[in-house]
């Protein structure tokens, strides 16, 4: 079986990807590829430090790349604000009880003569209202949070903007994902470009098992499942380069199911859908098909025409789900390193991420 | 002839599982040749594995626990060393086996070892509480106990024949589905998880039956030990929510094997059904697992500090409560399916609700040391332990039950951190605090303290230097299950949380070399009396180890701690009180009947596993023979004379009334 990559010629986009890349390095705001300069970093991580002590985190959490608490987007600043929130809630009945066991265990030890003993001491009114009623309250107020958070964060919920969302339809597959931009016309595997400071709104599905999609900078993750659509909306305020992943286990492959997510101006962003536009294979039933067939591994590429309607046909199952293993991989015992067995050539997409960064 | 077993199930060409299998092999031969050498094969047989007695089935349940915890451990540090090697690199396991050994580790580790933990714990100590001979039905227990370690030996076979499943430890589909899971892994799962789970359905009949209807004279619900209660509501758990999974693997067996569309992508299938189903099951599962161990916190740190448990009323309350509300809140397993925000606020919020009897609980802790005289013993400190870090597992618990935040956080290492948080801190203390009690009355001889106390500590610092990386981690992004990574800044972590797994394996051999050195030195840590730590339940009221019946006679209750009582009134009156009329004695015979069971079942989930279908015919067809030669039987009980009884009660209660003469002295 040939790759995908090759099903497609040689059209990988990578030159255009790595322009780009070297003007949005300077803006790569969290440094998690941290070959890059550490200027604006220092400053974010002291704004961390400040931040995380005044709320109590755990300090150490500092200068460890905790993308989750540095979100770059209004929907990952929600929910990292409501996560600190009620982790400050909690920990104001958390921490007390936690020193109180200490101290009754210091104070009550059997050596200690001070301390009085209470052998009958096994019911007081008073004292189960308040155990009963502290954590109640403390619920209540959770509650509050999680009913309002669930509410303003649920991922179907349109961002409010001015500017009109851009639609991406985002496909699983095995293993290496599909972005398809149907207003513009391309595609993209493994790599997810968006203008900064739109909204985003994605439809996602999956072409075969279950998988989540997770731009832990930007947001909310929610599950791909194959015959049904999960909507999310999310927004890059800033230009920069992301992680993205996959963070629901979906088989041998799952380990490489991540990609990077470059968000760029505006104009910039044109700029790559006219490159991209009409250079290498175009995305149809076919090509799909080939996609569609187990992979991992699969370094970045684009494609430079997309059929009309087939998200659709994939949600709708006209195209059929992943085939699954193929013969060499199926029977108990599998032996051969999967991506061989598969035809695909193991060079690591890691590589090719280092190769990028190599050239600035 | 032999289905789709051919020498090719056979990992020939993989040394890791091979050499594991064969090592494991040379130990069971060695074991077996070594009990027959020495002519132990008729005591081993007539005195434990054809034994229906509760506290023989109960340490048979947790020496298959620790052993499966080895095994589940093993998996552990394999998972640990391959993700902190793994950094741009593919480490030393191939995706294909990497995902098996979490997967395994993940099934063993709570079907195999959590379960059988508490369930021994509940055998060997329930009735004994109670006051009673036995549970009410024994020969249905040793069924139990034999299924679960056919499960749990299905599981071990899936190493060196043929694989186990790629699919996690619940085999989520449409993964888990023959289309992309065509070998035989899931079938492995699923076979050893539906004959252990209806092992352990019975159990929970059993126990129900027990805690409900059999106490002695006097011991009325409000009278009972808390964690009789636990275990009523443990009980209760399993008989609502084990069918449950039961006919969910089911659904997914029906899917694999006659084509059914259950959950499968085509056809009408509904993956989302399977996820809702499992967590149905899985989210009661939690509180089947923790609630004993609640149990066991209570009794120890009551114990421990000389005073009766705080609150006994709110911790039944709180109890009743849990064992309800664990059936509400299943779906904040999936926040990030997409349900609507009202679904994902109430479920949030209901979760939520079940942190206010577990704190509760904690609290009701406190107030049990307050005031008390704590004896720092091994058990006592697994408590306290326990007490500090379930907290922190309870409030990052709580945390993913806040659903913006769990869109963040799901699936992540902070997940695997909360759930190993609350599982190691909460039920395997939970175990090892109940196993460091309990011992000398199943036994007749205390634990070494010192080694348990180091056995302890290596535990508490390794865990948290193995799992508070994994909430960093989560927080910087990275995903479970992942066999290889490309982010430089994770590796540091991951590097700290493997130490922290070899200080975990330290404790581990400690807590082996505790075992060996207690057993050599057992006269110097004899317990004469049966109560070695001035106990407060009825346990404590016989001989260590207890005689067959357990009682000569059984006891009078009169109100709550009842073995307290009856000590201080014996101190007042300057002696026990006069000896009983004793009378014969009917106990249950024992019987082959689980074994020769179990036996079949083997075979029955083998061969269903690799499609033998004539062995599947004579493996229903010896089970089914098992149960009518059993139904046929004549005679299910026999006698114990009244002087047989009388002599071995006198024994015991000399031994006593000298204790307590001497405790009088001292104080």
């Amino acid at each position: 079986m040939a790759s995908p990559t090759e099903a497609f010629g040689d059209s990988v986009e990578l030159d255009v990807l790595v322009l780009d890349a070297a003007d949005q390095i300077e803006h790569v705001a969290l440094g998690f590829y941290s070959d890059g300069d550490g200027g604006p970093m220092k400053d974010l991580r002291f704004n961390w430090l400040l931040r995380t002590l005044f709320l109590g985190a755990p300090a150490f959490l500092c200068g460890c790349n905790a993308i989750v608490l540095d979100p770059q987007g209004p929907i990952g600043i929600a929910d990292k604000t409501i996560l600190v929130d009620s982790l400050a809630i909690m920990l104001a009945i958390g921490v007390p009880t936690i020193i109180a066991t200490f101290a009754f265990a210091w104070w009550f030890r059997a050596s200690n003569a001070k301390a009085a003993y209470m052998p009958d001491f096994a019911y007081s009114g008073r004292i189960e209202l308040i155990v009963w009623s502290i954590p109640l309250l403390v619920i209540m107020l959770l509650g509050g949070v999680a009913w309002i958070g669930s509410h303003d964060l649920d991922p179907a919920k349109p961002l409010a903007s001015d500017t009109p969302p851009l639609e991406i339809q985002g496909v699983s597959l095995d293993w290496k994902w599909l972005f398809i931009y149907p207003g513009q016309g391309v595609a993209s595997v493994n790599q997810l470009v968006v203008p900064a400071g739109v909204p985003i709104h994605f439809s996602l599905t999956s072409a075969s098992v279950m998988n989540a999609f997770f731009i832990p900078q930007l947001g909310s993750m929610i599950y791909t499942m194959n015959g049904m659509t999960t909507q999310l909306n999310l927004q890059a305020d800033n230009p920069g380069t992301f992680l993205g992943l996959s963070s629901h286990y979906s088989g041998d492959g799952f380990s490489d199911m991540h990609f990077d997510v470059q968000a760029m101006p505006a104009e910039r962003f044109a700029a790559w859908v006219n490159a991209t536009r009409h250079t290498g294979t175009t995305l149809d039933d076919g090509s799909y098909a080939a996609l569609a067939k187990q992979s991992a591994n699969v370094s970045p590429f684009t494609l430079g025409a997309v059929e009309s309607g087939l998200f659709q046909k994939i949600v709708t199952q006209q195209l059929p789900p992943g085939p699954g293993p193929q013969a060499a991989l199926s029977g108990p015992n599998l032996s051969s390193p999967f991506a061989t067995a598969h035809g695909v050539t193991p060079i690591p997409y890691t590589m090719v991420n280092n190769a990028q960064r190599m050239e600035h | 002839m032999f289905g789709k077993l051919t020498w090719a199930a056979i990992p020939l060409d993989q040394p890791i599982p091979l050499v594991a299998g064969a090592l494991v092999g040379v130990v069971i031969v060695g074991v077996l040749a070594w009990i027959t050498l020495k002519g132990w094969l008729p005591y081993l047989w007539q005195d434990w594995i054809t034994s229906v007695d509760h506290k023989r089935i109960g340490i048979m349940y947790i020496l298959l626990a620790m052993v499966m915890l080895l095994r589940g451990f093993i998996d552990a540090l394999m998972m640990r060393s391959q993700q902190a090697l793994a950094f741009h690199s593919e480490g030393y396991l191939p995706p294909d086996h990497y995902d098996q050994i979490f997967s395994a580790h993940g099934t063993l580790m709570i079907f195999f070892v959590a379960m059988p933990f508490v369930i021994g714990l509940m055998n060997l100590v329930v009735p004994l509480q109670l006051g009673i001979r036995d549970v009410a039905f024994p020969t249905l227990n040793s069924v139990s106990l034999w299924l679960t370690a056919t499960g749990a030996l299905l599981v071990n076979i899936s190493l060196v024949v043929g694989e186990f499943a790629r699919t996690g430890w619940l085999p989520f589909p449409p993964l888990s589905e023959i289309t992309y899971s065509p070998g035989v892994g899931v079938d492995y799962y699923l076979w050893a998880l539906q004959i252990s789970g209806v092992g352990t359905l019975l159990t929970g009949v059993n126990f129900v039956t027990t805690v409900l209807k059999l106490h002695a004279p006097g011991m009325t619900y409000m009278r009972m030990p808390i964690f009789c209660w636990t275990t009523l509501a443990t009980n209760l758990l399993i008989v609502a929510a084990f069918p449950i999974l039961t006919a969910t693997l089911a659904m997914l067996l029906l899917d694999r094997y006659l084509g059914f569309h259950f959950f499968t992508n085509e056809a009408g299938g509904n993956m989302m059904m399977f996820m809702n189903l499992i967590w149905a099951w899985g989210h009661p599962e939690v509180y089947i697992l923790i609630l004993p161990a609640f149990g066991v916190f209570s009794e120890v740190i009551s114990t421990f500090s000389g005073k009766p448990l705080f609150g006994y009323r709110s911790m039944v309350m709180a109890t009743m409560a849990i064992c309800m509300l664990s059936f509400m809140v299943w779906l904040h397993h999936f926040f990030t399916m997409g349900a609507g925000a009202d679904v994902n606020a109430i479920f949030g919020i209901a979760s939520m609700i079940i942190a206010v009897p577990t704190g509760v609980k904690v609290f009701n802790w406190l107030f049990t040391m307050y005031g008390g005289r704590i004896v720092y013993s091994t058990p006592i400190l697994w408590s306290i332990g326990f007490m500090v870090t379930f907290v922190i597992g309870g409030m990052t618990g709580v945390l993913l039950a806040v659903p913006p935040a769990d869109f963040m956080l799901h699936n992540s290492l902070f997940l695997v951190a909360h759930f190993h948080n609350v599982i190691i801190g909460g039920v395997l203390f939970g175990a090892f605090a109940g196993y460091t009690f309990w011992f000398p009355k199943a036994f007749g001889f205390r634990l070494h303290e010192g080694l348990g106390k180091a056995a302890f500590w290596c535990w508490i610092v390794g865990f948290y230097v193995a799992f508070m990386p994994l909430y960093v981690l989560g927080l910087m992004g990275m995903t479970r299950r992942m066999q290889h990574y490309d982010v430089a800044a994770w590796q540091p972590w991951l590097l700290i949380a493997a130490v922290g797994a070899a200080v975990i394996l330290v404790g581990i051999i400690l807590q082996v070399v505790q075992l060996a050195v207690s057993i050599r030195r057992r006269e110097e840590l004899r317990d004469v009396t049966g109560d070695p730590w001035n106990g407060r339940s009825l346990e404590w009221a016989t001989s260590s180890p207890p005689p067959v019946f357990n009682f000569a006679v059984l006891p009078r209750v009169e109100g709550r701690d009842t073995y307290w009582t009856m000590k201080q009134r014996v101190r007042q009156q300057g002696g026990l009180s006069e000896e009983p009329v004793y009378a014969d004695i009917e106990m249950p015979r024992n019987s082959a009947t689980g074994f020769v069971c179990a036996f079949f079942a083997t075979f029955l989930g083998f061969a269903l596993i690799w499609h033998i279908w004539w062995l599947v015919a004579l493996a229903v067809l010896g089970a089914y023979a098992t149960f009518v030669v059993f139904a046929w039987r004549d005679r299910s009980e026999y006698i114990i004379p009244a002087d047989v009884v009388a002599r071995i009660d006198r024994a015991n209660r000399s031994a006593r009334g000298e204790a307590l003469v001497h405790v009088e002295a001292a104080s």
